[in-house]
């Protein structure tokens, strides 16, 4: 208190902050930004090493030799999935009963609440086929998952196949102390819903699906896998969960140390780790890769079966099996030794994963950056809104009548803004983002019965339109309102809009960093900067390129140059306007944050944002529908953004008199 | 000034009312923040019904709800949210009318002072006018019901309303002169949930000051006056315990009230202190600590009193924010109760120095309570460190607003006899500095 409490350090401290703000505010974004990039740098980063002591060592002798077994079930799975035109339910029930498990289905039926276009998919039915092998050696009170994806086409029959290769081994096999269910999911995230639903006999969003027979306790751990080929190359691991969350650090440990062991070459976001670390183009390297995990966990859709699971508590990570041109291949008797492997170390579990961490970034599978380590980077961007509302609290304060040491200021007494000046704003931010959530849904039909539009184009061209209408609503209805014309008037609606801006960027950022970062750096230096007076037409440009809409365009440009996949502008567009879509129907598919029966299923993210309750967090809880891996930040970065930004956006666009409807329609017209 | 009360009034009940029909009112009931063991409504309705089963309440661990608020309920149950909103806003006017009484007294007073030149002549400046305490009991009724605190605490069914209703009449029955009726209400206050104990003295200062009888040890009639005081307040305390003893028969209730209060056994997380350390704790420690704790609550009313003996009022005002800090399992509703007097200080406003930065702190760790409340116990990615580092900064941010307030109070009563400009012996300006 010593530093606030004498009053000559005190006005030194004042005298700094309003002196030096732009400095120090530029400096502050600087160090953020380089923080950031420093991430990837080598120093900063720790090694990896498993925590959990029951995981310890890799000393377990795998013997799993039912490769060819596994490519002859592949087939036959292959032959009787393209026979029935689906899931071979009854094949695949048959076959696992003559392993020996105890085989159930669950059925389920979902409606999209408007056809998907991606996936073409608007009345959803299948059928989960799952067998559990009992433990023989404990009750069954805890369970591991192995899942497989029954996908169209020729998709993913090897790994059928290996599961039930490995199904009939681990029968074979008496350490079991946790029983295991192998579970082949149909319409992938949809019947994985589905099925963790029924499990933990909970129903958040509105898939109906039969009562499900058979459960084998808590379940510990889980992992999906997904195979094309017969030989493998590379197996790449995915972390990223439903809203950005992640797995237990351990459960990535795991997969590397056993990949290590069996030398199979492992990768994450598709990149090779490289020995190289301390140049700079292995520098460059890892900044890739953690540019891309960035982007694709500030995106909040699960990028694997697997992040539906964190949800309930479980860890999960998905493997991915590729086959590319290299020289070395591997057979199915190492992928499936790595899996034995890995289920026999999950066996050892005496408890949960939680000796590891849960926030971290990957620039690499053996480096890894802790919470501790990159906050600070949005910490420094977060400062430059205190600095600037510290700056306007002061002056606010000089233009009233008092000052700190009680001596009165004859300065004259500007009226001070009315309540109303400064609740219309605010009130009308909030509706527009209301409506956003609302509308495009419920007015589907209207729109499609009078325009010639999809259902789903209808949707996503109904969101933009209130969007645009957002952006110029609060400043036509300034020509109402008077008394926010003076000085005081502009300090105060900027005051409160950057400390509320302030709130949302650390509450989203402490939820998912990457999603807080990404919009942090884009909003918050135009943030600071626009006011009142300057060129107007300058502010108003930038404050259109970073709303949420811009961000999620140059996010998706971003990452398609990182895969070396390049777009134009206009393929761009096209992505964008599937990425709101498919956000969009994620959203309704799994209502994500909205139950709370169980211990695990998540109570509302919607608690969150306190003053936006229903909006932000129902919107924010999607999940990911189409497995189109191409569009890679779905709407929900958008619309969390859009909504809660809206009027903040608002606020700024509210203190110029410049005619940001106009801008809306160029923006409309790029279409 | 009755019309806008009244406005103020329906704005909250519409408010509340909205409230409890959506679907939110459930989720609120559930909120650590919001309802603490000792007055969840879901435990009044368990004791409700255990008791309907003739079995009593206090045989388990789940209720610890007073007697006299079981037997209120019962009669009223199916009117619960009406009644929910009836004592809020009978806090409201209760408040409204204590702070209006209070001021008109705090007016008459400064008139007198300045009649008898009490006041340093270049101190004007410093004086209250009649037209800035105009509204301050409107401010006061509005900061108390329309504070999302006290709505969630409403729209939840807590019973620390009702807490806060009883510590309101309590007030206003001290500011109206009333000796019994005060006597009373404190004692309906300690009974329900024990800390109010330590207003005892603030009320009893202020009634001797409204006697204008000097608080001096020599002086026969402080004693007697304080005698008085005492023996109303133990004997309706007193009346009160029997009385519960009598509905039921039993005296297990104390021991499961104020037991439970002291000994601190459920470490449900809250906004509070103390469930962290104990969960911490290794068990034979905790006795000390316990102690240790509830002093804490306790021990700052001496120095207090005798710092504040000539402004009774801010003491209790004090008072109130002490114990929703350190109590034992605080909830919103109490940290609402003692803000909704900040506006009656709002002509020390130029001498708080921290008012932003803690403002800005409170709302922080408000929004951030269940934020980090669903990181630890939804996504299971975060854990009781982060949970407890906000309750910290929350309490940290408390402390800070109430030693403003304290700091601002003393500084303004120094320049009120010293005068506003002070000059150092050799003639220029001087700044006072806090240790």
């Amino acid at each position: 208190m010593g530093l606030l409490s004498d009053p000559n350090r005190r006005q030194a401290l004042s005298r700094v902050v309003t002196r030096l703000n732009t400095p120090l505010c530029i400096i502050s974004y600087l160090v953020g930004m380089g923080w950031f990039l420093g991430l990837a740098f080598h120093p900063f980063t720790l090694r990896t090493y498993i925590s959990e002591n029951s995981m310890g060592s890799t000393m377990v002798e795998e013997q799993f030799q039912g490769g060819d077994r596994a490519l002859s079930y592949a087939r036959e799975f292959a032959a009787h999935k393209k026979a029935s035109g689906g899931s071979p339910v009854a094949w695949l029930e048959r076959t696992m009963r003559g392993l020996g498990l105890e085989v159930y289905t669950q059925s389920f039926v979902r409606t999209l609440p408007f056809p998907d276009e991606a996936t073409e998919r608007y009345m959803v039915k299948g059928t989960n086929v799952y067998g559990i092998l009992r433990a023989p050696r404990a009750a069954s009170t805890e369970s591991l998952v192995l899942s497989v994806p029954c996908s169209e086409g020729q998709n993913n029959n090897q790994a059928v196949g290996l599961l039930l290769a490995l199904a009939s081994y681990f029968r074979g096999q008496i350490y079991w102390a946790k029983d295991i269910i192998f579970l082949v999911n149909e319409h992938d995230l949809i019947g994985m819903e589905a099925w963790l639903e029924g499990y933990h006999d909970v129903n958040v969003t509105e898939i109906k699906s039969s009562v499900m027979m058979g459960r084998a306790g808590a379940i510990q751990a889980a992992v999906s896998l997904e195979l094309n080929t017969d030989v493998t190359t590379s197996f790449d691991v995915i972390v990223e969960g439903l809203n950005g969350q992640l797995p237990n650090l351990d459960m990535v440990n795991l997969f590397h140390a056993f990949c290590q062991k069996n030398t199979l070459l492992c990768t994450i976001q598709g990149k090779l780790q490289r020995s190289d670390y301390d140049t700079f183009p292995g520098y460059l390297h890892n900044l890739q890769t953690l540019l891309l995990m960035v982007l694709k966990q500030g995106s909040g859709r699960p990028q694997g079966d697997h992040g539906l699971f964190l949800r309930y508590h479980i860890e999960a990570i998905t493997l991915r099996g590729i086959n590319s041109f290299r020289q070395y291949k591997y057979d199915m008797n190492t992928v499936g030794k790595t899996l034995e492997g890995m289920f026999r170390k999950l066996n050892n579990l005496s408890e949960r994963l939680h000796q590891s961490y849960f926030f971290y970034l990957l620039p690499s599978l053996s480096r890894f950056v802790s919470i501790g380590i990159y906050m600070p980077a949005i910490g420094f961007i977060l400062l430059i809104l205190i600095l600037r509302s510290l700056d306007l609290w002061i002056k606010l304060n000089r233009a009233g009548t008092t000052t700190e040491d009680g001596a009165a200021d004859d300065d004259d007494q500007d009226a001070k803004p009315g309540f109303l000046s400064l609740a219309t704003p605010i009130v009308i931010c909030h509706a527009t983002g209301l409506s956003l959530y609302y509308i495009p849904t419920m007015s589907q039909d209207m729109a499609t019965d009078h325009f010639p539009v999809s259902e789903s184009e209808a949707v996503v061209l109904i969101s933009i339109a209130i969007y645009v209408a957002g952006l110029a609503l609060p400043h036509n209805t300034h020509r109402y309102l008077t008394g926010a014309g003076s000085d005081q008037g502009w300090m105060t609606l900027k005051l409160i809009s950057l400390l509320y801006l302030a709130i949302q960027l650390s509450c989203i950022a402490l939820i998912n960093f990457s999603l807080g970062f990404i919009l942090a750096i884009t909003i918050v230096p135009v943030a600071a900067i626009v006011q009142p007076t300057g060129p107007k037409v300058l502010y108003g440009i930038l404050l259109v390129l970073v709303t949420p809409a811009t961000t999620l365009l140059g996010s998706i440009f971003l990452y398609r140059e990182l895969i070396e996949y390049p777009v134009s502008i206009l393929e761009c567009w096209q992505l964008f306007l599937q990425a709101i879509a498919g956000g969009i129907l994620d959203h309704y598919l799994r209502r994500r944050y909205r139950a709370v029966k169980s211990e695990q299923a998540g109570q509302p993210l919607r608690v969150f944002y306190t003053e936006e309750l229903n909006v932000i967090g129902g919107r924010n809880g999607g999940t990911i529908l189409s497995s189109s891996r191409e569009i890679l930040l779905s709407w929900r970065l958008e619309i969390l953004v859009l909504i809660a930004w809206d009027w903040i956006f608002n606020s700024f666009v509210f203190l110029f008199d410049f005619e940001i409807g106009s801008t809306g329609v160029v923006f409309h017209e790029t279409s | 000034m009755a019309a806008p009360l009244v406005l103020v009034v329906l704005v909250a009940v519409t408010v509340r009312a909205v409230l409890f029909r959506s679907s939110l009112a459930g989720f609120i009931s559930e909120r650590v923040e919001v309802v603490s063991p000792l007055n969840s409504w879901k435990r009044v309705v368990e004791g409700m019904s255990l008791l309907d089963l003739g079995v009593s309440p206090y045989s388990g661990d789940v209720f610890h709800e007073t007697p006299l608020i079981v037997y209120l309920f019962h009669f009223v149950v199916d009117y619960a949210e009406i009644v929910f909103m009836i004592v809020d806003a009978l806090t409201a006017v209760a408040l409204y009318l204590a702070v209006r009484d209070y001021n008109k007294a705090m007016f008459k007073q400064q008139r007198l002072y300045l009649e008898l030149k009490k006041y340093a002549p270049e101190s004007h400046d410093l004086l209250r006018v009649p037209t800035e305490m105009y509204y301050i009991p409107l401010k006061v009724a509005l900061f108390y019901l329309l504070n999302p605190y006290t709505v969630l605490c409403c729209v939840a069914k807590s019973t620390s309303a009702i807490n806060n209703a009883v510590i309101a009449l309590f007030i206003l029955s001290t500011v109206k002169g009333s000796l019994l009726l005060s006597a009373v209400f404190l004692a309906l206050a300690t009974y329900q949930s024990l800390y109010p104990v330590t207003l005892f003295m603030p009320a009893l200062l202020y009634l001797l000051q409204r006697q204008f009888i000097p608080v001096k040890a020599a002086n026969p009639d402080f004693w007697l006056f304080t005698c008085q005081y005492g023996s109303l307040y133990l004997g309706s305390l007193v009346i009160v315990l029997c009385h519960s003893f009598f509905l039921l028969n039993s005296w297990d209730f104390v021991y499961s009230i104020y037991g439970f209060i002291l000994s601190v056994p459920d470490l449900t997380p809250n906004i509070g202190l103390f469930w962290y350390f104990f969960a911490e704790m290794f068990e034979h420690f905790s006795l000390f600590f316990v102690c240790v704790f509830q002093i804490n609550v306790f021990f700052y009313t001496v120095p207090l009193t005798i710092k504040l003996k000539e402004h009774p009022f801010f003491l209790l005002f004090i008072q109130l924010a002490i114990i929703s800090i350190f109590k034992s399992y605080p909830t919103v509703g109490d940290v609402a109760l003692y803000m909704a007097f900040l506006p009656m200080w709002s002509h020390l406003s130029r001498f708080l120095r921290n008012l932003f930065f803690v403002s800005c702190m409170l709302i922080v760790c408000s929004v951030l309570f269940p934020v980090l409340w669903h990181l630890w116990i939804y996504a299971g990615s975060a854990n009781s460190n982060f949970y407890y580092a906000i309750t910290l900064s929350f309490n940290v941010g408390q402390i800070l607003l109430v030693s403003d307030y304290f700091y601002a109070f003393l500084r303004r009563e120094y320049h009120l006899q010293h005068g506003l400009y002070l000059t150092k012996k050799d003639g220029s300006e001087a700044t006072l500095i806090l240790s």
